[in-house]
């Protein structure tokens, strides 16, 4: 699609070409993850992540259909449909265990592939839109695991529903009428109950099409690369397949190792005991704590201890929550610095080892620790260098980083770390060209 | 205009969690918070050797009907096993004329409708149906047992950390309270009709101790009814009745990872044969 020397599709077989004349399907499948999508060549293993995200979602969308044909969306049998599942149903435990360590899985894959998009400079120009399809992605993914960690109505379910939908509670004058629509009552119940599960089974999907247009608005300028340098010419790229559909195979054979030791051997690690007790209006858990992949913001939300003037502590938190993710929608024009790729970028390299990164792990750690010393003080030290990090700190490294050096292309940044000086390999075949099966 | 914009929220974001953080730090150095009495006497389960411990451990199903042998003696008169059927019992060795017989001679019975009057009445369990409960409803419950309500034990070892370990931690933790606890935390008292216990989060408990005499269950293997072995045992069944699928669990684990780290290899072989000519 993107670039002039980028494969077309030509049919061999004669059903192809009498597909391809009446419905093109094939050949756009071709142009989007086939042949016929050139991708820099010196891509490393952060880039397995988005087409490992892609098999999460699968994973999910697939095992969720089979539990929603076995589970019941209402408050007197969402328990016990659950254990039912577990117990008497086919293969019933490995079902709801992948569902909800793939949930795990799928944000952990998205969270390394944002990092890649934020050390590399995938949002910048000209990929902004790319990213912010991403963050939407990610939005919608937040959403859906909150629904769906209602469904199964344990403790947490029932009070990680309380306690979230109560930030909207919050908001000043509509804040109370907002939580009681959003949940149907003036508590979470059946009404939230069949609510959530309608919208747990419909975002996926919408997911699914945001996906579309994330990888739609990637194929325009086609992907970065570890260098953030431009596509220079053919010998720059290599055809998607069969050069990275081999080295996501690879990739996905690790995530499924990784993914089946923790289903089949420590199904429970990242879940919560208090969620297989049923859901109990009348006893509050000693400590409420969202699933780990919400902590960071959860940290982030209770690290505001002190009211401005009228405006309440918590309103501030809640406030400083949907900033702390909002604020990426407008990383593109915060960083204006040419230099794209974190590796050239020497000041830029230093905040984000030494700065961001421990900051993201330290809310991690402290949103799903109790709310004690000293583990507010420290969500408050990192939630401050968070927001300083993308709203001050970004914008300023761009006026006074010396970047180093860039090389003039791909391929002579692939040949400088291979100390070669040519790029013709043993079979003498151009560069950038297919090998022959 | 923008960028302005944005980097005042950033400020403003900063310097209020960074004065949260300075009043916060005055104040814990000020008036540190004070010690708890959970916070100090509380303690983490004990280590408990089971079989089923470790990936690949299994359940040793002598271990599971002597802890079924101590449910239905001990732990039934107030405890239910709700998400468990008379019929699951042969998944630990029982064969299917003695699930018939533990159903029928069950003390407790399963409410029906009197098939000849209407009325409400109960039968003897069959083995489809799931254990009875020993209490009409929680009213009951808990009027039976000094206000708190005996949990359901179905779940109970994934319903607490280590529940496994835990489990027994508790049942041969009961002691009295320590002279140091009541030293430093004169109101700390036990309240009447609770039990101390320093393996319980709030370390008053209302279940009186279940297991207090070596003899107490019969056990029909010949082994001994430590107090110890019996808690050993109940911990055991129920963590079987908690996550009845464990061993299919782990034997599908160790195929599929057999499996995965074939294919994965082959993955990688193909990678790198395709990428061998193309420097990168
Ligand atoms: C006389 C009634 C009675 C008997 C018999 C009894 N329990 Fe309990 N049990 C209770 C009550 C009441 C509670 C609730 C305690 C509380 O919340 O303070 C309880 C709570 C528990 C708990 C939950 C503790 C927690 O962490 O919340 C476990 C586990 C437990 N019992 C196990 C057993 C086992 C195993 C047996 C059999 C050996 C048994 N119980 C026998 C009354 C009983």
């Amino acid at each position: 699609m993107s670039f002039p020397w980028a494969e077309h599709y030509t049919p061999k077989a004669p059903v192809m070409k009498w597909l391809d004349e009446r419905l093109p399907l094939p050949r756009l499948v071709y142009g989007a993850v086939g042949a016929g999508y050139p991708v820099p060549r010196n891509l490393n293993y952060f880039w397995n992540f988005g087409v490992l995200a892609g098999v999460a979602l699968m994973i999910q969308i697939v095992s969720g259909i089979v539990l929603g044909m076995h589970y019941a969306a209402n408050e007197l049998v969402a328990f016990g449909t659950t254990e039912h599942i577990m117990r008497d149903v086919n293969a019933g435990w490995a079902i709801r265990y992948a569902h909800a360590n793939g949930a795990s899985f799928f944000f952990i894959v998205v969270y390394l592939h944002i990092f890649r998009g934020l050390y590399y400079g995938s949002y910048k120009a000209p990929r902004e839109m790319v990213w912010l399809l991403g963050l939407v992605i990610f939005l919608l993914m937040m959403a859906t695991a909150f629904m769906g960690y209602v469904l199964p109505w344990g403790q947490m379910s029932y009070w990680g529903a309380k306690v979230i939908t109560g930030l909207f509670g919050a908001i000043p004058v509509v804040g109370e009428p907002i939580q009681t629509w959003l949940l149907g009552g003036f508590a979470p119940g059946n009404a939230a109950l069949n609510r959530f599960f309608s919208l747990h089974y419909l975002l996926p999907f919408v997911i699914a099409g945001v996906i579309i247009l994330h990888i739609w608005a990637l194929h325009i300028p086609g992907s970065n690369n570890p260098t953030g340098v431009d596509v220079k010419g053919p010998q720059d790229t290599v055809p998607f397949h069969p050069y990275y559909t081999a080295k996501d195979g690879f990739g996905l054979g690790v995530f499924l190792i990784l993914f089946s030791i923790l289903l089949f051997f420590a199904p429970n690690f990242l879940g919560h005991p208090d969620n297989y007790i049923e859901a109990n209006p009348l006893s509050t858990p000693a400590h409420i704590v969202p699933e780990w992949y919400f902590w960071p913001f959860y940290a982030i939300l209770r690290a505001f201890t002190f009211d401005f003037f009228f405006v309440p502590a918590k309103l501030l938190g809640v406030v400083a929550m949907f900033a702390s993710i909002l604020l990426l929608f407008f990383l593109p024009w915060l960083d204006n610095s040419p230099v794209r790729s974190g590796s050239y970028r020497p000041l830029f390299k230093k905040f984000f080892w030494f700065g961001l990164i421990p900051c993201v792990l330290i809310l991690g750690y402290c949103g799903g620790a109790p709310a004690e010393e000293p583990y507010v003080m420290l969500s408050q030290l990192a939630s401050a260098y968070y927001f300083a990090h993308f709203l001050i700190i970004l914008p300023a490294i761009a006026y006074f980083e010396k970047p180093l050096p860039l090389p003039n292309s791909i391929t002579e940044a692939v040949l400088a770390k291979h100390g070669a000086k040519n790029d013709t390999d043993s079979r003498g075949l151009t560069p950038g060209a297919v090998p022959a099966e | 205009m923008l960028r302005p914009a944005l980097v005042a929220i950033g400020a403003f974001f900063t310097l209020m969690l960074l004065y949260s953080f300075g009043a916060g730090a005055v104040s814990y150095i000020s008036e540190p918070p004070a010690a708890t009495v959970e916070h100090e006497f509380h303690l983490p389960p004990k280590e408990v050797a089971f079989s089923f411990n470790g990936p690949l451990g299994h359940y040793d199903r002598q271990q599971l009907q002597r802890g079924f042998q101590v449910y239905k003696e001990v732990c039934s008169a107030c405890h239910s096993l709700k998400f468990v059927s008379f019929r699951d019992l042969q998944q630990i060795g029982y064969n299917e004329a003695e699930v018939k017989a533990i159903a029928k001679q069950w003390a407790i019975k399963t409410p029906d409708v009197d098939p000849a009057t209407g009325e409400m009445s109960t039968r003897d369990p069959v083995p489809a149906d799931k254990f009875p409960k020993p209490f009409a409803n929680n009213v009951a419950a808990a009027a039976a047992n000094n206000n708190a309500i005996p949990p359901d034990l179905s779940l109970m070892t994934k319903a607490r950390h280590h529940g496994s370990a835990y489990v027994y931690s508790l049942l041969t933790g009961y002691q009295p309270q320590p002279a140091e606890l009541l030293k430093k935390f004169p109101d700390a008292a036990t309240p009447p009709g609770l039990n101390y216990n320093p393996y319980f989060p709030n370390l008053n408990l209302a279940m009186a101790q279940p297991l207090v005499a070596e003899g107490q269950v019969t056990y029909t293997d010949g082994t001994k009814p430590t107090v110890d072995q019996m808690a050993q045992d109940i911990a055991a069944f129920l963590t079987w009745t908690a996550e009845p699928k464990l061993e299919n669990r782990r034997s599908a684990g160790l195929a599929a990872l057999v499996f995965l780290a074939i294919a994965t290899g082959l993955a990688y072989a193909a990678y790198q044969n395709i990428w061998r000519d193309k420097k990168h």
